[in-house]
């Protein structure tokens, strides 16, 4: 993830670094960030100021839209993480996340409800290791599921991750017999909320984990190279010695170890369940966070940067579109849709290689006249 | 020896045109069938009627317009998951068009608000289509955009359920249109024809239409080809951008269509209408032996794609597994069966290929 901008060559001219600025994968996601950033100052001067308060627990905290946003493109952000991983090695999308964070919440919830709310500390840690583990471990395998659907059976991911799109919600409701569950344990909301004493929302430590974890996976193993040359090519990456159905498999894993993470911050969040709305449409936005990130949705190269990136520019989008009061919260979608599509037509390579072919026909055009002035 | 080796080849021909998409479109045929049938010997309660099979009809007419729409993308390679929430917003602005008319705010009837429902589809259809087949936009992108702007526009037109009054609509809508020679005796002996609502007449007109479109039209031709091989169909001189463009155009138009179906079905608008319906929709020609990677599929597999996946749903909630998740789960594993049938039917293939 080095940048390009060659601060160290200084032959380039400005013109020639401006270009080199706008060529990396790097520059729509920042400059989309940027413009956001823009329009809330001029909208609302104060959008930005963050105030240390105490919250309804007594706890001195952080507070402000900026904290907002960050704590809650938690998920988003850790879920983009695998997405941009799946999208790479199989070409395609996985749109079950959804429903599979709402079966790992549910086995979360199926676990700590057993336990009474006046547990020692240490009793409690073990069971919410014991819960955590667990949950991984179903996601998992769900995650397994679609893995080997798409890497066995050649089914594109889309259609193979559909069936746990349909089924996922009724499973998560069928663990836990459709009950409404709420934890009474205040130590459990630590984990989606605010640690007594610590001022930082606790899913930004998670997801500052997650990414150093992944950043030292991709650093330490060949997942990243692996999964690149299984993306763009699967047979040729099998005729020189990968595996390209266990790299597909091992991605999908991966996006399930990812999901359960999140599953595990929104049950702790507000420490109960509701089936069928927990995460919904969240599929959509981590797949949009990896388009944005300018991916190719087709698989190959892919920039973990851009995707995260990518992720708090859709969690931005969305705290900035609640903060007009005019605005209702269900029509937020059709403002979404437009802002994306608008910054998807910018982002994407056709409209570069349109600008590019424009220069390039301007610039042949300049040579001509030149050569014609010569020869004149 | 040649003898022989031409028996051989003339056997692997005949196996190889089975294993053929024919061979697909034949297990759902033969799934609906065995799965009816067991419904009617096993469970009985209300299968034995013909009503059963005609309300199955009445209740997916929608679905079934909307699967037809769907196919036809999915055989270009594309996909179009906006239709469920075009169907939502089609709902919507119809039923506050004739609240309007029925208020007297405004002219109208039950034409215009037909004009709207298609002219929603259309414009959904001609925007998305553009944008996949001249910009080049991944289609799941742009109509996942399509998907998030009609379900932000449903609730900015009106964000509660609206019931319609309007005299000529309901009347429309209550029309039953009665089948002759079917029928069942109630308990009182009294003689009750088997009806089938309006919407459903005209599913079956769009699905015969699209299926002339398919077999025998120049146009129905060039989406399989575009779908089976997007570089030899642009040498073959297949204008291969608008053949995209006007699958996605097409599929648009049954998404207005449909929408109106389930308008006259449910007689209201509600931005909780039609939730989930292109998965639906996605998994009916799925089942009907389309393949999402394009190339391969049939309207009647589709037809047989919503009847057995509606059938499902009906046994399963007269199992007395009332609880809403059992159909979901069922739905699931039947994709989930289909999907593996299908690759391990195109493993084969290719491997006769070889």
């Amino acid at each position: 993830m080095t940048s390009n901008v060659p601060t160290f060559k200084p032959r380039l001219t400005g013109k020639e670094v401006a270009e080199k600025i706008f060529r990396n994968q790097l520059f729509f996601p920042i400059a989309a960030l940027f413009l956001l950033v823009i329009f809330n100052l001029i909208t609302d001067p104060g959008f930005f100021k963050v105030t240390l308060e105490p919250n309804s627990a007594g706890n001195l905290v952080l507070s402000g839209n900026l904290i907002t946003m960050i704590d809650y493109a938690s998920e988003l952000v850790i879920l983009a993480i695998g997405m941009t991983l799946v999208t790479s090695a199989s070409g395609g999308q996985d749109i079950s996340v959804g429903a599979t964070i709402a079966i790992a919440g549910s086995t979360v919830l199926r676990i700590v409800k057993t336990q009474s709310p006046n547990i020692s500390n240490g009793k409690f840690a073990g069971m919410i290791i014991a819960s955590f583990l667990l949950c991984v471990l179903v996601s998992a395998l769900f995650g397994a599921f679609n893995g080997a659907l798409v890497a066995f059976f050649k089914i594109q991911p889309m259609v193979a991750t559909l069936i746990l799109f349909t089924a996922g919600r009724s499973i998560a409701a069928w663990i836990n017999n459709n009950d409404n569950i709420s934890i009474n344990d205040k130590r459990f909301s630590y984990f989606g909320n605010f640690i007594p004493g610590i001022a930082v929302p606790t899913p930004v430590f998670i997801t500052i984990l997650c990414l150093i974890v992944i950043a030292i996976v991709l650093k330490v193993t060949n997942l990243r190279l692996y999964s690149q040359a299984v993306g763009i090519n699967a047979s040729s990456s099998r005729l020189n010695g990968i595996n390209p159905k266990m790299i597909k498999l091992l991605t999908f894993v991966i996006l399930g170890v990812c999901v359960a993470v999140c599953g595990f911050i929104k049950v702790s969040r507000t420490s109960s369940i509701t089936y069928s709305v927990i995460a919904n449409n969240i599929e959509m936005d981590a797949i949009l966070a990896v388009a944005l990130g300018g991916n190719n949705l087709g698989g190959g190269k892919f920039n973990l940067t851009s995707s995260v990136i990518g992720a708090y520019v859709i969690q931005f989008l969305t705290t900035t579109l609640y903060k007009f009061k005019e605005i209702d919260s269900s029509s937020i979608s059709a403002y979404k849709a437009a802002v994306v599509i608008l910054l998807i037509i910018i982002s994407s390579p056709f409209v570069r290689k349109f600008f590019e072919d424009r220069k390039n026909r301007r610039e042949a055009a300049k040579a001509e006249a030149l050569a014609g002035k010569e020869s004149a | 020896m040649s003898v022989n080796s031409n028996a051989l080849e003339r056997r692997l021909k005949k196996r190889a045109s089975l294993t053929d998409t024919n061979l697909l479109l034949i297990i759902t045929i033969i799934v609906f069938i065995v799965m009816y049938l067991c419904a009617v010997v096993f469970l009985k309660k209300g299968f034995t009627k013909p009503q059963m099979f005609f309300n199955i009809l009445n209740e997916n007419a929608s679905l079934l317009v909307l699967s037809c729409g769907m196919t036809l993308v999915m055989i270009t390679g594309g996909i179009d998951i906006s239709v469920g929430q075009v169907t939502c917003l089609v709902c919507m602005a119809c039923a506050v068009h004739l609240q309007k008319v029925n208020d007297g705010v405004i002219n109208g009837s039950v034409f215009t608000s037909l004009l709207i429902a298609i002219a929603i589809g259309l414009a959904f259809g001609i925007v998305q289509g553009f944008l996949v087949a001249y910009m080049e936009f991944q289609p799941f992108i742009v109509t996942l955009a399509g998907l998030f702007f009609a379900k932000g526009m449903t609730t900015i037109v009106c964000s509660d359920r609206v019931p319609v009054t309007y005299e000529p609509f309901v009347k429309l809508a209550r029309t039953e249109v009665t089948i002759p020679f079917l029928g069942s005796v109630n308990k009182k002996g009294i003689y009750i024809p088997a009806y089938v609502e309006i919407g459903v007449i005209v599913a079956i007109v769009v699905v015969i239409l699209l299926f002339c479109l398919l077999k025998w039209t120049k146009l129905g031709r060039n989406f399989y080809a575009v779908g089976g091989n997007n570089q030899s169909a642009n040498m073959l001189g297949i204008n291969v951008k608008l053949t995209k463009f006007l699958a996605h155009v097409l599929c648009g138009l049954c998404a207005g269509i449909g929408g109106y179906l389930f308008f006259l079905h449910a007689c209201s608008g509600s931005p909780l209408h039609a939730q989930g319906a292109e998965m639906n929709a996605i998994a009916s020609s799925i089942i009907g032996g389309t393949l999402l990677s394009g190339g391969v599929g049939n309207i009647v597999g589709t037809l047989f794609g919503v009847l057995s996946l509606s059938t499902i749903k009906n046994i399963v909630t007269s199992l007395g597994l009332e609880d809403a998740w059992w159909t979901n789960i069922t739905v699931g594993v039947m994709l989930c069966i289909f999907l593996l049938v299908q690759s391990v039917i195109l493993a084969r293939k290719n491997k006769n290929k070889k």
